[in-house]
């Protein structure tokens, strides 16, 4: 007598919700992970089916691992989702060490109830960020938690990379004379994201620059003569390009003095900024990059950033000085000079 | 921005600059009050002290309103929020206000209470309708600029019966505070305030108009000059008040005529007028208990006033003793000549208000203005 194949109901993708059987660990959730995970982020790695992925050896240099949990809402806003920004926002932190991402680990806390029309969205456009970066996803862990323990959904995620011999890029590397550079116009990731929230919902065509930054790195490590010209690099995320700033020349002892008129904001960044009481110089960004390097280094990473596609905005802001008290300080367009002091308090919860 | 940066424009600032510098008399001072928290920001932020000649010397006022929220006041919000179960909305900056027991409302969503930030007071009285079965409570602070909004929920929830909305009002008045600090012994007799003038507010003065300063004008012999808060408004203003004062003028002067009228927003006035009234005697931190100077919700509003709702008593609560939020809001003192500024006050940590919003004279100084005080070697 032959066993009959089981029955298994196909997913509802449209109308059905994630339910506590999800994150059980039986058939349910093994379902969930085949038809949804797995065909989504598809590659080798993820093929074996281990709980964890054996990975060959990258060759000679340094190991980076970097870990992010975003916890953004809401999970859709202008130009991305949680998805896509999970992907970039740890890709992107591999990068900065100036390393080439190799891998990435996700983790999904689902809430019950959520819709899993809006899990397949969110798990399809971290699959398209993840192959678009080149970055497979190879393992990953999906857990429900009871409704009202959790808000939809958390994303955690992990990027391995792997940086060349002898680069050390990090905060601890400004020297005084150092250029600091943006790589484009600011703001935009908590602005779109701003003008979704509950209560201040606005119209705006601004939409996040949430974008994967390690190809801009190599083509910026690429145009130098030699890669130990550029000292630091940093992706101003929460707290903006000011915290940012802030937490370098803590980590380097050092101050900075910036050009208020050298800072590139899109009008209608700045408008909206004006209009909530916000500072630009402390909205999230999701898609650039702060780079410090060496003066003489600074007109060939300048050329370099303007010539890739998501560098076309950059901009030399301003120069390392010595401080022992370690302010960045700005000259401000309307002639005075000023403190840019950390973020106190949270401008803007929940940005990423 | 257009409308925005021709307010900003640094070339006009240096132009006005060189006239305040020009036509100051040598050897004589020039003390002036901007009342505004707002002022105190633009003056910290764009720089303007760093753009004036050393005798003219700006002193922060009380304007601030989450400065002057006695602890007392903030302790009643924690209260409901804490022990009765309501959902508290209040504006951002309020929530982080240091009360009794180290606790602020930020801390105290922390411990279990329903606290939550709000944009403006209509967003309170939707979520009371979103949440039928909980009581929202709207903690309303401010000057005469944001009460016309709070007046416009109460009568909303009077004329559409929402029964589980309340206002916790603690919404203050500017001329009661000004007259205040004329008639203190420290302007008046001890002379250790010489005031010789006042930037007066901006968006207050949209509501009121201007006339309400004329007696200040006349009666203590100050200049006053209503500015915007735009940078190049406040540096505008500061050159008439200079050029008041060499004159021997003391007259009410618009900088802001392109907002400010005369009689103000008389729509806003009859409306607040129909939903508040008076208070005999309100505390301010720094000022102490100043007559007339605050509102109470009229008693056909009693059922949204939530000190009536809820049988709160207000108990006044002294400050930290070495806190000098008081004498800094009354103009006596500079941030930098308290022994906690930029110690263990902070904006991260603030012990008193003054360091809570960033129209506050310390947070702006803190984060806009600390280097003046510390030596530091420039590029």
């Amino acid at each position: 007598m032959s066993l009959r194949k089981d029955y298994v109901r196909p997913i509802d993708f449209k109308h059905g919700r994630i339910d506590m059987t999800h994150g059980a660990g039986g058939r349910v959730a093994a379902q969930l992970i085949d038809e949804l995970f797995a065909r989504a982020f598809d590659n080798e790695y993820l093929r074996q089916g281990h709980d964890g992925a054996l990975l060959p050896l990258p060759g000679a240099g340094r190991l980076v691992v970097a870990t992010d949990g975003h916890v953004i809402s809401p999970l859709f806003f202008p130009g991305g989702d949680i998805g896509a920004l999970a992907v970039h926002g740890t890709v992107n932190d591999v990068a900065m060490s100036g390393a080439m991402p190799l891998y990435l680990a996700v983790s999904f806390i689902i809430e019950e109830g959520f819709a899993l029309a809006d899990l397949r969205r969110i798990v399809e456009s971290m699959a398209a960020a993840a192959r678009a970066a080149g970055v497979p996803i190879v393992t990953g862990d999906t857990k429900v938690v009871e409704q009202g323990k959790g808000d939809g959904l958390f994303i955690s995620s992990t990027g391995i990379g792997v940086a060349p011999p002898g680069l050390t890029i990090n905060g601890r590397q400004a020297r005084v004379g150092d250029a600091v550079l943006v790589s484009g116009t600011l703001g935009e990731h908590g602005v779109a994201v701003m003008s979704l929230r509950e209560s201040l919902e606005f119209e705006t065509a601004i939409v996040s620059d949430s974008a994967a930054l390690h190809r801009l790195v190599q083509a910026m490590l690429q145009a130098l003569p030699d890669p130990s010209l550029l000292h630091v690099l940093r992706d101003p995320t929460r707290g903006g390009l000011a915290t940012t700033l802030n937490e370098i020349t803590r980590q380097s002892q050092v101050g900075m003095l910036l050009r208020e008129a050298d800072i590139p904001v899109l009008p209608q960044v700045a408008a909206a900024c004006e209009l909530l009481g916000l500072d630009p110089l402390y909205v999230a960004n999701e898609g650039k990059l702060v780079a410090i390097c060496a003066p003489e280094a600074a007109e060939p990473l300048l050329a370099a950033m303007r010539a890739h596609p998501l560098g076309q905005g950059a901009q030399r802001i301003g120069t390392v000085i010595e401080d022992a008290n370690g302010f960045v300080q700005m000259d401000t367009r309307f002639g005075g000079r000023r403190v840019v002091d950390w973020l106190s308090g949270e401008q803007l919860p929940r940005i990423c | 921005m257009k409308y925005i940066a021709e307010y900003r424009d640094g070339e006009q600032a240096r132009h006005i600059a060189a006239k305040i510098a020009a036509e100051v008399r040598p050897g004589h001072s020039y003390r002036f009050m901007e009342f505004c928290g707002g002022h105190t920001h633009a003056i910290a932020r764009y720089g303007i002290a760093g753009l004036l000649p050393d005798s003219v010397r700006m002193i922060h006022g009380p304007g601030c309103p989450v400065c002057v929220l006695p602890i007392g006041r903030i302790d009643l919000a924690i209260h409901l929020a804490l022990e009765r179960g309501v959902i508290l909305c209040t504006y951002g900056d309020t929530m982080r206000v240091p009360a009794s027991d180290g606790l602020s409302l930020i801390q105290a969503k922390a411990r279990g209470a329903d606290v939550r930030m709000v944009y403006s007071a209509t967003d309170a009285l939707a979520l009371a309708g979103k949440h039928p079965e909980r009581e929202v409570v709207f903690l309303a602070i401010g000057f005469e600029t944001t009460t016309p909004p709070t007046a416009l929920v109460l009568r909303a929830a009077h004329a559409r019966a929402v029964r589980n909305f309340s206002v916790l009002c603690c919404h203050v008045l500017t001329p009661a505070a000004i007259t205040h600090i004329l008639e203190s012994a420290a302007v008046r007799q001890l002379g250790t305030v010489p005031i010789d003038g006042f930037i007066g507010p901006a968006h207050v003065s949209i509501v009121i108009g201007a006339q309400p300063y004329a007696y200040f004008a006349e009666e203590y012999r100050k200049p006053v000059v209503i500015a915007g808060f735009e940078p190049l408004d406040v540096m505008q203003g500061i050159l008439m008040l200079v050029r008041q004062v060499n004159a021997g003028r003391a007259v009410v002067e618009n900088e802001f005529s392109r907002a400010v009228t005369p009689e103000g927003n008389v729509a806003a006035q009859d409306l607040v007028s129909q939903v508040f009234e008076l208070r005999e005697s309100f505390e301010w931190r720094g000022l102490g208990d100043v007559p007339y100077s605050a509102l109470k919700i009229r008693t056909a509003y009693a059922a949204w006033d939530a000190e009536r709702k809820f049988g709160l008593h207000y108990a006044s609560v002294p400050d930290h003793k070495h806190c000098e939020c008081g004498a800094i809001l009354r103009g006596v003192k500079r941030p930098t000549d308290c022994k906690l500024f930029g110690t263990v006050c902070t904006p991260e940590t603030p012990m008193g208000s003054c360091m809570v919003s960033n129209e506050g004279a310390c947070a702006a100084h803190y984060a806009y203005g600390r280097f003046r005080d510390i030596p530091v070697v420039t590029a």
